[in-house]
């Protein structure tokens, strides 16, 4: 007979063991002598950030949102200014682009949330490309041809971005706050009411739940998380173009989330792990990789419509039930 | 004696159609108010407009001396004024007891905090609890709400509502699809939510609602054209032409 397990001990085994892997990573990768996939990992952590973001819209509050990515590219447009005008203290970077992505998000959204359905995803989709194209438009600033900048975020204690090795430190560490923060507000009374109003939101709202604002709230902190996301993302690549806020980005970010797993804590980053992998392994083989993940992303949804994260917690109930 | 809920000329029109024609309405505190009508009369879109979902083109509506007629629905049901639905609305990924909590917490404080689990909010699951032993679900709280016969899930819907507490409930066809037995036991749930609240309750069943109701007012093509005790609507000879004589010849 097995011994009786508790899933949220089988779940904290799992973080557990995750967290060692992605600590031990950079060690073992140099111990392989295989360097150049450390940009490749922190390339999943920053896309992990992002999708999270979007997953806390989509898969929590029941937003559909085709603007996303314009949160990722602002934040990426305000620290690779500020970063382009001399000032290197990361501090500033994070401040300044939290405040504006916070700033965007609540107009944006307080205009957006007063629709639902495909008119919600079409504002979004019109206000995303509004801000595509104001970034072609600042000449000043790279225009169409996007921004290079050579400095990076500078941090206390003497962290420096432009080292490889502190900043996928430095980006683990967001994307695993940001993993526990997720994990916190879920069951929490704000998780619970952003579910319902997911649910069926005529009828929260009927029960007294302020929805709107609600929603507001969860708006404007995903756009803050993906616009930290972008801040990290012009640090590791040293390069923000106009692409970073289309459409089709966002589209690349709903994929990630739908792939992993809508509405799961683990969603975003399994989501960025599985894209972003299979877009290495495939485009190794063959130029039409994007051919192959679409059959991907179709058994995904045609066979686990909880995602990746929902296969695995599938798993889990079957070898604990043996 | 000033009435809980006092409406005045309301009205709503859908284009050319008018859903609603400048309807009178006094409930008063501690009664069950019945409104009937047939199909078609506007009572959901009345309902609607009671609650919020809906805007009124005109009129004004009075909760307990104060004018709600254009707070949003989640502040009218933060006063007191909460409705349940004809067609039921439950949150599907929660469980019953989950359900029920949720309408506790709706209005038990303000849910813009995102760390602490509800789970610790014992309260919470106290009053959710007592709701479910009052509506005889407590030995299904672990169920999801689709793992529930149609009748239960109707009793879930009025408790949901009651749950959030209530001073004024509307109660919106609530035995609609329901066979005699889960009618019955509805009927009582009504019946003794005299303790609890006042009650505006919109029913097709005409012989329940004689039986439940202190006032009953008929409505037809939105609007009002009989009110008083139910004997005096049963022998009204309008109501009898325009509503009672058809379901009798139905």
């Amino acid at each position: 007979m097995a011994a009786p397990h508790r899933p949220a001990a089988v779940e904290g085994g799992a973080a557990a063991l995750a967290a060692v892997a992605a600590l031990a990573l950079p060690w073992l990768l140099q111990a392989l002598q295989m360097d150049f996939y450390l940009s490749v990992a922190s390339r999943v952590l920053v896309y992990a950030i992002a999708a999270t973001s979007l997953n806390l819209v989509l898969g929590y509050g029941g937003m559909v949102s085709l603007g996303h990515a314009a949160f990722v590219g602002l934040g990426s447009y305000v620290t690779g200014i500020l970063l382009a005008e001399g000032v290197t203290s990361g501090g500033v970077h994070l401040i300044a682009t939290m405040a504006i992505a916070a700033l965007a998000a609540l107009a944006i959204g307080a205009i957006s949330l007063r629709t639902r359905g495909v008119h919600f995803i079409m504002i979004t989709l019109a206000f995303a490309q509004m801000l595509f194209y104001l970034a072609n438009s600042v000449k000043g600033y790279g225009g169409d041809e996007g921004l290079t900048v050579r400095a990076r975020s500078l941090f206390p204690f003497g962290l420096d971005l432009r080292n490889g090795l502190t900043f996928y430190y430095v980006a683990l560490l967001v994307l695993a706050a940001t993993l526990f923060a997720l994990a916190r507000f879920v069951p929490s009374r704000l998780g619970r009411a952003a579910l319902a109003l997911r649910d069926d939101e005529v009828r929260a709202e009927a029960l007294g739940f302020a929805t709107f604002r609600y929603k507001l709230t969860l708006f404007v902190a995903a756009a803050v998380l993906a616009g930290i996301a972008g801040a990290l993302s012009v640090n590791l690549q040293g390069y923000v173009s106009p692409n970073a806020l289309h459409w089709t980005q966002s589209g690349t970010l709903l994929v990630m989330v739908l792939l992993g797993g809508v509405g799961s804590v683990w969603g975003g980053l399994i989501g960025a792990l599985a894209l972003l992998l299979l877009q290495e392994v495939l485009s190794a083989y063959t130029e039409h990789w994007e051919f192959w993940t679409g059959w991907v992303l179709l058994a995904v949804v045609l066979f686990a419509r909880r995602g990746l994260a929902g296969m695995l917690v599938d798993l889990r109930a079957r070898v604990l039930a043996r | 004696m000033i009435p809980l809920l006092d409406v005045r000329a309301l009205a709503k029109r859908f284009g050319g159609v008018v859903a609603t024609d400048q309807v009178d309405l006094q409930v008063l505190a501690g009664e069950i108010h019945a409104l009937i009508g047939p199909n078609g009369a506007g009572k959901t879109t009345l309902v609607a407009q009671l609650a919020g979902q809906l805007a009124s083109d005109g009129g004004r509506i009075v909760f307990d001396g104060h004018d709600i007629t254009h707070l949003a629905a989640h502040e009218r049901a933060r006063r007191g004024l909460v409705r349940s639905f004809q067609v039921t609305r439950l949150f599907r990924s929660f469980s019953v007891l989950e359900n029920v909590a949720l309408a506790v917490q709706a209005v038990a404080g303000s849910s813009l905090r995102a760390w602490r689990p509800v789970r610790s909010e014992a309260l919470l699951f106290d009053q959710a609890r007592a709701m479910l032993a009052a509506l005889g679900l407590e030995a299904k709280e672990r169920l999801r709400v689709d793992q529930l016969a149609h009748g239960e899930r109707r009793l879930l819907e009025v408790g949901v509502a009651l749950a959030s507490r209530p001073r004024l409930l509307l109660l919106d066809e609530p035995m609609a699809g329901m066979g005699p037995r889960e009618a019955a036991a509805m009927e009582r749930l009504i019946a003794d939510l005299r303790a609890r609240c006042t009650v505006l309750l919109i029913e097709h069943d005409v012989d329940a609602v004689f039986r439940l109701a202190d006032r009953v007012a008929v409505l037809v093509n939105g609007r009002l054209i009989a009110s008083g005790p139910p004997a005096q609507i049963r022998g009204d000879p309008v109501v009898a032409a325009a509503y009672l004589g058809e379901a009798a010849a139905a």
